[in-house]
């Protein structure tokens, strides 16, 4: 009998030991995250607070001057001619550069999942581009778009000489507010770099899509007597939706932040026509030290940025629970 | 969706016209870097060198080689670090969740996407009055903190993938949240380390905005140093394309030798597991 008793009652020591070691690790876990949270609660959260206090007030000269302005700054930038252009230019920018990475994402993915040779090679070749830096594309197509020389030469033969990015020329060009509204064909240049330098996104994420659809999905419509384009059409293309969703996402908030690819390939352009907030808001705080309008640009920055992210950070959320 | 065998060869044809234009920008950087100035002219662009030349190359390492060695030294302090962090995050965040701490990592996530210029002003009147402005450390800092939200992403992805079972046997073994760590999950997350490692190296060896508001002149990454090539009078094309491939390089063997790791992380930097 007694051994029994014996350990019945190590048992109750050790469960109470175990306990207080749970209740110690639970709170050496707090401790591991400690700093993470403090450090994102201040240099995220704390810093994004301080940069709206900043875009309410007067400091618009090197010497800080914190009284309220109220909305003054946010209001002087819509009626801003540079500020105009930037929005005419983001949202041109946004749309080609969405367009573009999708279709021709979702095209060479479909051609590299036909089972071809060399696929790694092709891969490789699509892929390359993101591992380099905006600031290297911008520098390379800047030489390659450069109206004088670059891709003009072999266009020059069929007969079309366009200026890229330094042509002023926004199509239409309807007048509004105090920009013409269009496509400015300096855009269409940036865009090229940009498309060149992030398709491999989305052919990547259009391939690990493709990849995770199984055989008998379309095996058993194949004999159901659907034609391939159908099969496309039909199944394929709904079920890659959340990856299309999750693309166009990804491509719309590069879109709102880009600044690295325009300052190495264009900067503002004549009469800002590929200026984007990014480049606006770094000159104006930076090297005319209006501190204020800087900041106010910021504001809008992140929101837009906001409108796409925070929902579909709440619905990965979701979906996980 | 295998398409028939007529249309093969018209798949290979538009496959290799694809290729063929992404790897365009790589036949001009090498040919133009290659060539002596007097060859870099409108009419030759597209022509080979007709001699190799690599004084372009010369003159591109002798201008940037000290801001590349200054990235060197921002990169991989940053890139551990902020891996190391990343990694306890994920370790909590997946394997010691306590209530609140799923909105907790969406809010750490938030950060990842914001524009930097939100945060610019504070940051930079932050690193003044701790003494860190235009240096490599502060720099260093930065890249740390505002990596966290995407290192923790990654290995929280990964460590979800790590059966609860295997923790919770381990726990009645008797270990505890640092045996656990140490025995079970870093063995395991060896890959991770390397995806997340790459990810971090690429992303900040690559980047601009910080570098070039936190640091002036010689404590400048090499990022900002080829920018700053094309700010002088002449542009000088053979220099600037070989500079632009010194610059690229770090990423670009990386990318070459780890490509399967680079992907890897591109996929789960974007999708949630």
């Amino acid at each position: 009998m007694e051994p029994k008793v014996k350990s019945a009652m190590q048992m109750k020591i050790q469960v109470r030991k175990k306990k207080t070691i749970v209740a110690k690790d639970r709170l050496f876990s707090f401790l591991f995250i400690l700093p993470s949270i403090l450090a994102i609660a201040i240099f995220v959260y704390g810093f994004i607070g301080w940069t709206g206090y900043v875009s309410l007030s007067n400091w618009n000269s090197q010497i800080p001057d914190f009284s309220f302005a109220g909305l003054k700054n946010y209001v002087s930038l819509f009626h801003d001619f540079r500020f105009q252009a930037d929005l005419r230019n983001t949202a041109v920018f946004m749309i080609l550069f969405i367009v573009l990475v999708l279709g021709m994402g979702l095209m060479i993915a479909v051609f590299l999942d036909q089972k071809i040779k060399f696929e790694n090679l092709f891969r490789n070749i699509f892929f390359f581009p993101m591992a380099l830096s905006f600031i290297v594309t911008g520098v390379v197509w800047q030489w390659i778009l450069n109206p004088s020389t670059g891709v003009n030469l072999l266009m020059k033969k069929v007969g079309i000489e366009p200026m890229w990015y330094t042509s002023v020329k926004v199509i239409p060009g309807v007048e509004w507010g105090k920009i013409q509204v269009g496509i400015p064909i300096a855009v269409i240049a940036v865009v090229i770099a940009a498309v060149w330098q992030m398709t491999g996104f989305s052919v990547a994420m259009y391939l690990a899509g493709l990849r995770a659809i199984p055989d008998e999905v379309r095996e058993a419509a194949r004999m159901d007597g659907a034609t391939e384009f159908q099969i496309f059409r039909k199944i394929i293309f709904p079920l890659l939706l959340p990856i299309t969703i999750s693309v166009i996402i990804i491509m719309a908030h590069i879109s709102l932040k880009i600044f690295d690819l325009i300052y190495a390939m264009t900067g503002p352009g004549a009469n800002f026509v590929t200026d984007v907030p990014g480049v606006y808001m770094f000159e104006t705080t930076f090297r005319g030290n209006y501190y204020a309008s800087g900041a106010a640009i910021a504001i809008i920055m992140l929101l837009s940025v906001a409108i796409f992210i925070v929902p579909y950070l709440l619905s990965n959320r979701k979906g996980e629970s | 969706m295998v398409l028939k065998s007529v249309y093969r060869p018209i798949l290979y044809l538009l496959l290799i016209m694809l290729g063929l234009i992404f790897l365009m920008p790589v036949y001009v950087i090498l040919t133009t870097s290659l060539k002596p100035i007097d060859q870099i002219t409108l009419s030759q662009m597209w022509q080979l060198p007709s001699l190799i030349d690599f004084s372009s190359y010369q003159m591109a390492f002798s201008k940037l080689a000290p801001n590349f060695i200054n990235s060197l030294y921002l990169v991989i302090p940053a890139t551990l670090l902020s891996a190391l962090l990343g990694s306890l995050n994920g370790y909590v965040l997946s394997k010691w969740k306590f209530k609140g701490s799923d909105w907790l990592f969406t809010a750490i996530l938030f950060g990842m996407f914001i524009p930097y210029q939100s945060i610019l002003i504070p940051l930079i009147q932050f690193l003044r009055t701790i003494h860190l402005y235009n240096t490599i450390p502060g720099l260093i800092l930065v890249h740390v903190v505002y990596g966290i939200p995407v290192t923790t992403l990654m290995f929280r992805n990964f460590y979800s993938s790590v059966p609860y079972e295997m923790i919770e046997s381990a726990k009645i073994d008797g270990a505890g949240i640092f045996k656990i760590y140490r025995h079970i999950l870093i063995p395991l997350s060896i890959s991770g380390f390397v995806v997340v490692g790459i990810w971090q190296f690429t992303n900040i060896w690559n980047e601009f905005l910080f570098a070039v508001t936190i640091t002036t002149s010689d404590q400048q990454p090499v990022m900002v140093a080829l920018q700053n090539l094309s700010g002088s009078q002449i542009v000088q094309w053979n220099v600037q394309m070989a500079g632009a491939l010194l610059a690229a390089l770090p990423t670009l063997l990386v990318y070459i030798v780890l490509g399967k790791f680079f992907v890897k992380g591109l996929l789960a930097g974007s999708v949630k597991g």
